[in-house]
């Protein structure tokens, strides 16, 4: 049998997003956080090299993102969890705590992928620190 | 398992005094099976022509052509296919859909008029389509695998695999353009089709300074093809899908300049008539 790939949408989406100076970072259909770029490396505060891949809620968990309340962001508010879950584009602005420590409003917007018309394949999520 | 080639010619065929060598024929690999009833052919070049004449004097009734994509060099023969003229043959075509178009009706647009006089409904043999990518393929003890790769338009590559060898079959990719350099395989296309293969059959259209006026043409340099057997661990390179301006000469010094890059992956230039016994 072939061997297991990543499919070509997200080879391509990560070589899109490896090379945009904007913070991006790509999902694959199983949920799993695959790639997030250099750019999106100094929001995080982590280099995806150490952080490798993991699922996707785990690694949102780990910012601790919140509303501008300051209480947790509900997981139904959260662009990247809507895009996978509800496949259609979503949009939010909230506080995360990066791994270095630093409190940062960012601002997330996130929709699905689909190679074919019923074929989807993960979620890019690009965001800005505001 | 057994590989026939019939055509190897990138772009448009290309006879002449030029080309005997490895001829002129484009795209078309025959997969020969122990099941003598049944044809297993790879892309529908100019080369299939041949094929099909000597298909009918086999007496061959079940073909299943297996299609990476629809560009004419790969299509253009299946109009001049002897064994769709058969009402007595069945021929399965498996290829790529676009993302609203069926495989059906992207070849329908191909084989009728104004580009064909004849409609593909007017075909006598019996059709039967199947859009790939989609669960492998398995008869006589071979599995054939596609997955989608790096070339303009929807275009798939295959993976040949028996319980001995395996055969990665990319003609038409460029997996430059979305890097090689620092990707484990499963990150770069058609990475899991042609990883560890004992073949792989690939596109290595043009010399090194040729490629950097086509970049995002679909076609990769042979540097690029010696590079991605390397990054996927082949054992074995096919230098396949020829650029048509290159003469037999001209394709010798290919093949040396590969040997020149990696003289461990054997490099070998696909040949029409040419049979890789695996």
């Amino acid at each position: 049998m072939a061997a297991k790939q990543k499919q070509l949408l997200l080879i391509l989406a990560r070589e899109f997003i490896s090379n945009l100076s904007t913070s991006a970072l790509i999902a694959d259909a199983d949920g799993n956080l695959v790639f997030y770029n250099e750019a999106a490396e100094a929001v995080v505060g982590r280099r995806f090299a150490e952080a490798g891949e993991m699922p996707l809620e785990q690694w949102l968990d780990a910012f601790e993102p919140r509303g501008s309340d300051s209480a947790p962001l509900p997981a139904e508010r959260r662009p990247t969890r809507i895009a996978f879950v509800e496949r259609r584009a979503a949009h939010e602005v909230y506080l995360v705590t990066s791994a270095d420590g630093v409190e940062r409003e960012v601002e997330v917007s996130a929709f699905p992928l689909f190679a074919h018309a019923e074929e989807f394949v993960g979620v890019v999520a690009i965001f800005w620190r505001r | 398992m057994e590989l026939r080639v019939w055509g190897c010619r990138g772009s448009v065929p290309t006879p002449g005094p030029s080309t005997v060598t490895y001829g002129g024929n484009t795209s078309c690999v025959e997969v020969v099976l122990d099941d003598a009833e049944t044809a297993v052919v790879l892309d529908a070049g100019t080369g299939i022509r041949a094929l099909g004449v000597d298909l009918v004097a086999r007496g061959t009734r079940r073909i299943v052509l297996f299609l990476t994509h629809l560009h004419l060099d790969h299509l253009e023969g299946l109009r001049f296919f002897a064994p769709l003229w058969d009402p007595r043959v069945t021929v399965e075509i498996h290829g790529p859909r676009s993302p609203v178009v069926s495989l059906r009706d992207r070849i329908l647009r191909a084989f009728s008029p104004p580009l064909f006089p004849l409609d593909v409904r007017d075909v006598p043999a019996r059709l039967v389509f199947n859009d790939l990518p989609g669960d492998p393929w398995r008869a006589n003890g071979l599995t054939l695998s596609s997955e989608l790769v790096l070339h303009p338009g929807p275009t798939v590559g295959f993976r040949l695999e028996t319980a001995a060898t395996a055969v990665a079959y990319l003609p038409d990719h460029e997996p430059a353009l979305a890097g090689i350099e620092g990707r484990t395989p499963d990150w770069i296309s058609a990475g899991g089709l042609a990883r560890d293969a004992d073949v792989v059959l690939h596109d290595a259209q043009y010399f090194e300074d040729e490629y950097d006026d086509r970049i995002g043409w679909g076609h990769s340099s042979v540097a690029h093809a010696v590079r991605y057997c390397e990054a996927v661990g082949a054992r074995r390179l096919v230098l396949f899908h020829h650029e048509p301006t290159h003469s037999d000469r001209d394709l010798e010094r290919l093949e040396d300049r590969a040997r020149e890059l990696n003289d461990g992956i054997d490099p070998l230039l696909a040949r029409e008539g040419m049979t890789i016994d695996l």
